[in-house]
């Protein structure tokens, strides 16, 4: 008896451990019954457990938006907030069994607001039910969805045509639901889209097909779940991994480790390490405890390898006759997720398979329509618009486009800052290869150039309000300087407007572009061995980080002249101060945009505490510990 | 072999490569990691996929519990084993304010004694060894809050969490950086359902805290709950008689605070059987998420785990 008990047993789990699971979300707009649905399929195939019913049912008292009955959306808004707003706003993550398959749901909210979100879900999917409400049909919600959804690489779309109820279960509606999908996705390039009318709430085709649609010879939502192959057919197989961590616990072992993007492995097979290029081979492949003879895509191993090769975390090893390529521009669709707009020009971080490095965006090529994918010239990109961009890395990185590996092809880039994930992007391909860039080779550098003039090149920011005294306070130091013999130059704001900036406004696009050209002009200043004084409002801390970023440690000092804006005011000797409070000059730092003042500037300067030569010597003394 | 799971593009992976991939970021990204260790199955699983993860190595963190002074006896036993086992170093934290104070569930109430011993601890402890990232053995399959949680989690200084401003998760790709102040929970096991762990522990032979297989074992029942008397602090009220019962743990914690079930299950392959057709969820047996409404995310963004 015990031992039949124990026999039927261990053939369930082996039943269990056979099965395959299938990662799905569900997207489309607002109250299109996204989370009921989900509830539905849960409770129907009895995957809810009494006490979470139990608790369903006093919470559908508290929150329940259907009167007397149950809410089954209430068994997935798992969040207060949510519960008492009767709406989703981040993914939840749900997992349920059938006889055949397992299932991990992201139910992904509906409100544009909470797009990031809904791409959260969506990067980790093999399928999407995309619900659309009958009565409603296809909005832009529906349509942003399905962009978002095509852009992350899926290709299986259920088109859940709901709430078929309050339409009658008409047919006519719900074929003209299909046709107008069909029609606007054809871009898309789905490989399949199986169209289903049902009704979330009362459980018409969610688990059986339902008598209610005898017009419908399709499968239920959850007949197809059951059955659909969402696998797709690998057109190529070479070896990719990036390395995530080197294990090296003593001398006597170093071990590379991560989880292979692509192809598969042996010992013995010829690797190369990119973006060096030495070739070794593998010595032996560790899965776990021990040591296997084959390891292949998803899996995450240590490799030993032959040589004693330099390779660290971000580095990739790959098949020796098949590498994939480096590179350091890209064409790349963008996705943005924060709420202040991209700009072209700003420094972010980029992190790619094991890689982290700084980014700017070069151009932005177009943005889409939410609504019709057609393409708009853009200076920015807003939060939820997705863009075609160019971007240039600080370093080369080893990928493949998005289309032939995910891993490789997708990055997320961060601000600086805030640390906050900004933007989720896919890599279309390389500009140009980075193998093919060779710095010309200069005998005469910037040591050397330095060396004959005696001293240390370095770039001196003056940043501060307009009518701070930067100016003045920059003249008196360059006298000085010069009067010590160093050789130098000095690049006022007011100045480069009139020539090298002159096709510059005072967008912020513009500002960005302004503070850019600057720096770069100070950079090769400071390359040939000049001490550069920069005299420029520069009010954002992100382009004075971008300018300090182009420099050696040491090279760049910034000096912040902290005059009040009163006092600015009260001077006002261009008189920019009265245009601007009348509102004829827009954008104006300190009136309508703000001034983001450093926090840790290498000098501080207040600028009604003292006269500007006081100010200068204090600099002045500065200098010369750093000389 | 854990399940694989089949993906358009990714190919197929396993719970365990994704478990393992997650830990490595975490650590190779981390100043000063530590895994939360609670001596559950959870926990058991989530030290094993760490000791794979950088085998032949021991992983290069500490392991972390932090005492209430309430766990089972068997718990404390199976701590210290398998601490030395892994080779890694083991810190044990109780609140000391908490324990001069006599803190206990029966007198101070089940909420309270959490905030006081696990919550309040837990943030003491993390301040304590400055540490910046925190495994933690949660699932998302555990609780509704839960369900909605990243694998890589943000905490604001004073280790809050903020669940209406998570930051977007794609892929794999996780975002690491972090201010002075801030911290990361880290749930490598985010995916796995109870059933995954009960059968890793199966496949793998993980060792395990005895109490999650049934024997014979002395209970009381208060409100509907078996609750096993695992030493002398028990306070038995007037009529109160403890009875020899089969039972066993779905849930292991406090022992005053976790409820047993009723239960034949000796083996691993009859707790698994049972789970496959258990029609109550586990947290039923733990008796500190249904004290106040929306309980579990208001303990998660106080810095509870």
């Amino acid at each position: 008896m015990e031992s039949d008990h124990v026999k039927e047993s261990i053939a369930l789990i082996e039943a269990e451990s056979h099965k395959e699971t299938l990662r799905f979300i569900t997207c489309g707009s607002v109250d299109d019954g996204k989370s009921t649905l989900i509830g539905r399929l849960l409770f129907e195939s009895k995957n809810i457990f009494d006490d979470q019913l139990t608790s369903l049912e006093s919470d559908s008292r508290h929150y329940g938006t259907q009167g007397e009955k149950i809410d089954l959306a209430l068994l997935v808004d798992g969040l207060q907030a949510e519960r008492e707003q009767g709406i989703t706003i981040d993914v939840a993550y749900r997992f349920f069994a059938t006889d055949r398959r397992r299932y991990i749901v992201a139910d992904t909210p509906g409100h544009e607001q909470y797009t990031r979100n809904m791409a959260t879900g969506a990067s980790t999917a093999d399928l999407a039910v995309i619900l659309v409400d009958a009565r409603k049909g296809v909005l832009v919600q529906t349509r942003r969805h399905s962009r978002i959804v095509a852009m992350m690489g899926i290709g299986h779309i259920v088109l859940a045509v709901n709430k078929m109820d309050l339409v009658g279960f008409d047919e006519q509606v719900f074929s003209a639901i299909e046709e107008d999908f069909r029609k606007f996705s054809e871009d898309f390039a789905f490989h399949a889209i199986q169209a289903i009318p049902l009704s979330g709430l009362e459980g018409d085709n969610v688990l059986f097909t339902s008598n209610q649609t005898p017009w419908y010879s399709g499968p239920s939502l959850m007949e197809y779940l059951e059955h659909v192959d969402v696998r797709e057919a690998s057109s190529r197989s070479a070896f990719r991994m990036p390395l995530q961590w080197i294990n090296r616990p003593n001398l006597d072992f170093r071990g590379y480790c991560g989880r292979i993007a692509e192809g598969e492995i042996r010992p013995g097979d010829a690797l190369r390490v990119l973006p060096s290029g030495v070739q070794t081979r593998v010595k032996s492949i560790i899965r776990g405890f021990g040591e296997v003879g084959h390891a292949y895509q998803g899996q995450s191993v240590t490799l030993t390898l032959m040589d004693e090769v330099d390779a660290s975390r971000g580095d990739v090893v790959a098949a020796a006759d098949d590498p994939p390529q480096s590179a350091d521009q890209f064409e790349a669709r963008l996705l943005w997720m924060a709420d202040h707009a991209m700009t072209p020009g700003r420094h972010y971080l980029m992190k790619h398979a094991c890689r982290e490095v700084t980014v700017t965006i070069t151009k932005i090529k177009y943005r889409e329509d939410a609504n019709t994918g057609a393409h708009l010239a853009a200076e920015t990109l807003a939060l939820n618009e997705i863009g075609t961009v160019n971007l240039s890395t600080s370093a080369p990185i080893v990928f493949e486009p998005y289309r032939v590996n995910r891993l490789l092809g997708g990055f997320i880039l961060i601000d600086k800052l805030s640390f906050e994930t900004v933007g989720a992007g896919m890599i279309n391909f390389a500009l140009r290869r980075a193998q093919n860039i060779h710095w010309q080779a200069l005998e005469v550098n910037k040591a050397a150039r330095s060396a004959i003039k005696h001293q240390k090149p370095l770039c001196l920011w003056f940043t501060g309000l307009s009518g701070s005294g930067k100016s003045a306070i920059a003249n008196i130091v360059e006298k000085q300087l010069y009067a010590e013999g160093r050789h130098t130059s000095l690049l006022d704001g007011d100045n480069i407007r009139h020539g090298l900036n002159r096709d510059l406004g005072f967008t912020e696009a513009d500002r960005v572009e302004n503070i850019r050209r600057i720096a770069e002009v100070a950079k090769l200043m400071v390359g040939a061995g000049l001490i550069v004084l920069v005299s420029f409002i520069s009010p954002f801390k992100s382009d004075r980080e971008m300018a300090r970023s182009l420099f050696d440690k040491g090279e760049f000092v910034e000096i912040f002249v902290d005059t009040p804006l009163d006092d600015c005011e009260k001077r006002d000797v261009k008189g920019l101060y009265a245009k601007a409070r009348r509102g004829e000059l827009k954008n104006f730092t300190g009136i309508d945009s703000p001034y983001e003042a450093p926090l840790t500037p290498e000098i501080y300067v207040s600028g009604t505490m003292a006269s500007p030569e006081e100010e200068a010597s204090l600099i002045m003394n500065y200098l010369a510990t750093i000389q | 072999m854990s399940r694989t799971i089949g993906g358009a593009g990714f190919s197929s992976f396993s719970l365990e490569d994704e478990s393992i991939e997650i830990i490595r970021e975490a650590v190779a990204t981390a100043r000063n990691p530590v895994m939360l260790y609670s001596i559950g199955k959870d926990s058991s699983v989530m030290l094993h996929l760490a000791r794979k993860a950088f085998y032949p190595a021991a992983p290069p963190f500490p392991l972390m519990h932090v005492d209430t002074g309430w766990k089972f006896r068997a718990m404390y036993t199976h701590r210290d084993r398998m601490a030395a086992e892994s080779g890694m170093k083991l810190l044990v934290y109780k609140n000391p304010e908490g324990e001069s104070a006599g803190i206990n569930p029966f007198t101070h109430g089940s909420n309270y004694h959490t905030d006081v011993m696990k919550t309040q601890a837990l943030k003491q402890a993390l301040d304590l060894y400055d540490f910046d990232v925190i495994f933690g053995g949660a699932r998302r399959d555990e609780e509704k809050s839960r369900a909605k949680e990243r694998i890589f989690s943000f905490r604001s200084p004073g280790h809050r969490w903020e669940p209406k401003a998570q930051r977007p998760e794609l892929w794999s790709l996780y975002n690491t950086s972090i201010h002075p102040g801030e911290t990361i929970r880290v749930f490598p096991i985010s995916n796995w359902t109870e059933l995954d762990i009960w059968q890793y522990i199966r496949d793998e032979q993980i060792a395990i805290v005895p109490l999650y297989l049934s024997a014979e074992r002395p209970v009381v029942n208060r409100g509907g709950q078996w609750i096993m008397i695992d030493d002398e602090r028990f306070p038995f009220e007037a009529g109160e008689e403890p009875s020899m019962k089969r039972v066993r743990f779905r849930t292991l914690g406090c022992w005053p605070l976790s409820a047993a079930i009723e239960s034949d299950a000796e083996t691993l392959e009859a707790v698994i059987a049972e789970t496959l057709h258990a029609s109550c969820s586990e947290r039923q047996g733990r008796l500190i998420d249904s004290d106040v409404p929306g309980s579990m995310e208001k303990k998660k963004q106080e810095g509870y785990f």
